[in-house]
């Protein structure tokens, strides 16, 4: 009997099994090294010292912003996206998910030659407004919001075209203007993308490097924010940047916790 | 203020030229296979789909002119009761009945205290605060035509109102609608695909074949003399008003029938064509419905030759031209009918 059933169920082949096992000690031993490697002790005045707590509130501050942004402006277009008559739709669906690919460092690039002081609206803005935005706070929301939108304008869009816009038709007979009919009928029908697009969104603007630093640069209590004082306290003082990476990983295993629970698994 | 629609719509392969005419209080059931174009007809009355050509105007109002005129969905004084309701999921059914109030301005207490009336008279007041899914299909159905009766729409269409329904709860919510469609003093159109629906719910049927209308009349014309092979299988049906005592049906038109589910009140009694039998005497020995008939009428479809038959009912007997042939009929020939009661379903009405 028991011969019959291993050979039934086979054994895993070693040349699937061991890369597997590599790959996922590859992932996860990195992970616990840090934790290994944590100033448990001390962690919880480091925490609060003056620097890391700056850039801490600096990064929750702004990638809360930046998530507004992406709110206020990425539901629209998703909802354009999935339900607008516009020409040349694919074209664009394709142009919206560009940030997600591009390196965030070109990212900052670009953002730098468009809103930078000489850039092509920048230089407008600096004259008519006295607004600049390269290496300030605002800057840092634009460059987390640049990288970070694609996030929830795919997650919205996909619950958009997953919703039957027949109710949107329904709402439309009932006299409500394609308006009413959004804010009424769709969004709470979209509620649970709109979330885990806003939960992914905010994850990955609290996480942004490479365009912040290039667009916004590195000002303590100004454009430092966590992973940018990761990347400094490495070289002066290795166990802040240790602290520092304990609570984006905190921050970060916390949000696929969510996710899991509530969306990402479906409707239970 | 008459409805009236030439409606004209092309889409691809696909052509809709149905001419319409609906009077203040009249229900006309649209009728035809699938793919007739009877959804066709309904988005473009509902302003969901604009037409290609043709009109649309109610009285002296212009609704779809094309290409000068389009009156969106939410600008047109309609109520759609769709045929998968679409009632809102994350609103309660006294926010769904309240919505069309609430899109067409009215206040929120008096939306509210409209959509609680509306609630009541469907029987539902009791479950104003449920989602729709802690609904039932038939309480779901009513929340819709409440929500689509609301608003006091001048146009009322109901797009196969109760093809999602179990065959035990369709019978009341049928007759349920029947009083509330009799109640409503503006313009209905049913489409279905159900000709019992359409025969006992409507005034006037109009159908659909190929987007093309091939027969319109009152219910019991058509029956009478269907135009095509289509119009015969499908509107074939014998069906009085009656009231029941028990197994036994006194009908309006005169006459008595015998049915097998003993049911009280007011009732629809219903059966095909291909349940009457022809006998040149009295058929003996067995508990069916038996009553002196003369033939009225002889055609001839594909299948089946349909015999009009007068008499206290006049019915219609669809015979195998075998039959036709040993009977020798002709009209003016005195014969008897006869039914099996487990054959004849009476409805409450």
């Amino acid at each position: 009997m028991r011969s019959t059933r291993r050979r039934t169920r086979g054994r895993l082949p070693v040349a699937l099994a061991l890369p597997a096992v590599v790959g996922l000690a590859f992932l996860l031993v990195p992970l616990v090294g840090l934790l290994i490697r944590a100033p448990w002790r001390t962690l919880p005045s480091r925490l609060f010292s003056a620097s890391v707590g700056e850039a801490l509130r600096l990064s929750l501050v702004c990638a809360s912003l930046a998530t507004v942004v992406c709110l206020v402006l990425g539901v629209p277009l998703a909802w354009l996206l999935a339900r607008g008559d516009v020409p040349g739709r694919g074209v664009l669906r394709a142009l919206v998910t560009v940030p997600l690919v591009l390196p965030p460092v070109v990212g900052g690039v670009a953002l730098l030659f468009v809103l930078g002081r000489r850039g092509l609206v920048g230089q407008h803005l600096d004259a008519w407004f006295g607004v600049s935005l390269p290496f300030t706070t605002a800057g840092v929301v634009l460059a987390e919001a640049f990288v970070a939108m694609p996030f929830l304008v795919i997650s919205v869009e996909g619950a958009l075209r997953a919703a039957d816009p027949r109710y949107e038709e329904a709402a439309a007979t009932l006299g409500a203007s394609r308006w009413l009919a959004f804010r009424r009928v769709t969004l709470p029908s979209i509620l649970p993308g709109v979330v885990a697009g806003t939960v992914l969104c905010w994850a990955r603007a609290l996480g942004e490097f490479g365009a912040t630093i290039t667009f916004a640069g590195n000002f303590p209590g100004e454009t430092t924010t966590m992973p940018l004082a990761v990347y400094l306290a490495l070289e002066t003082d290795p166990d802040a940047a240790i602290v520092l990476s304990v609570v984006l990983l905190m921050v970060s295993v916390g949000v696929l916790a969510a996710l899991r629970d509530r969306w990402v698994s479906g409707p239970s | 203020m008459t409805l009236h629609a030439d409606l004209r719509v092309t889409r691809g392969a696909f052509r809709l030229a149905a001419e319409l005419v609906v009077e203040p209080g009249e229900v006309v059931a649209l009728l035809g296979p699938n793919g007739a174009g009877k959804s066709t007809a309904l988005r473009a009355l509902a302003g969901l789909l604009p037409l290609s050509g043709g009109h649309i105007r109610l009285g002296g109002q212009a609704w779809d002119v094309p290409p000068a005129v389009f009156r969106p969905a939410e600008r047109r004084p309609i109520g759609v009761v769709f045929q998968d309701y679409l009632l809102f999921a994350h609103l309660s059914a006294l926010e769904n009945v309240a919505f069309g109030l609430r899109a067409r301005g009215a206040g929120r207490a008096a939306a509210r205290a409209e959509a609680a009336r509306w609630l009541d008279r469907v029987g539902l007041a009791a479950h104003a605060k449920a989602k729709p899914r802690a609904l039932s299909g038939g309480q779901a159905q009513r929340v819709a035509l409440a929500r689509a009766l609301a608003t006091g729409p001048d146009l009322l269409l109901l797009d196969e109102p109760l093809a999602a329904l179990d065959a035990a709860t369709r019978l009341h919510v049928r007759a349920e609608l029947g009083r509330h469609l009799r109640d409503y003093p503006g313009h209905t159109l049913l489409v279905t695909h159900d000709p019992l629906d359409a025969m006992v719910l409507a005034d006037r049927l109009v159908v659909l074949e190929h987007g093309e209308v091939v027969q319109e009349g009152t219910p019991a014309d058509v029956a009478r003399r269907p135009r095509t092979d289509y119009v015969a299988d499908l509107v074939g049906l014998n069906l009085y008003r009656g009231t029941a005592h028990g197994t036994t049906v006194s009908l309006d038109a005169g006459g008595t029938l015998t049915v097998a589910t003993p049911v009280t009140g007011p009732v629809h009694v219903v059966f095909p064509p291909t349940a009457v039998g022809l006998h040149p005497e009295r058929p003996v020995g067995s508990p069916r419905n038996a009553w002196r008939v003369t033939v009225a009428g002889i055609e001839q479809h594909a299948h089946t030759t349909r015999v009009r038959l007068d008499g206290v009912p006049p019915v219609l007997a669809d015979v195998t031209t075998a039959t036709v042939a040993d009977l020798r009929l002709r009209p003016g020939d005195e014969l008897w009918a006869a039914v099996k009661a487990t054959e004849a379903h009476a409805y409450p009405s």
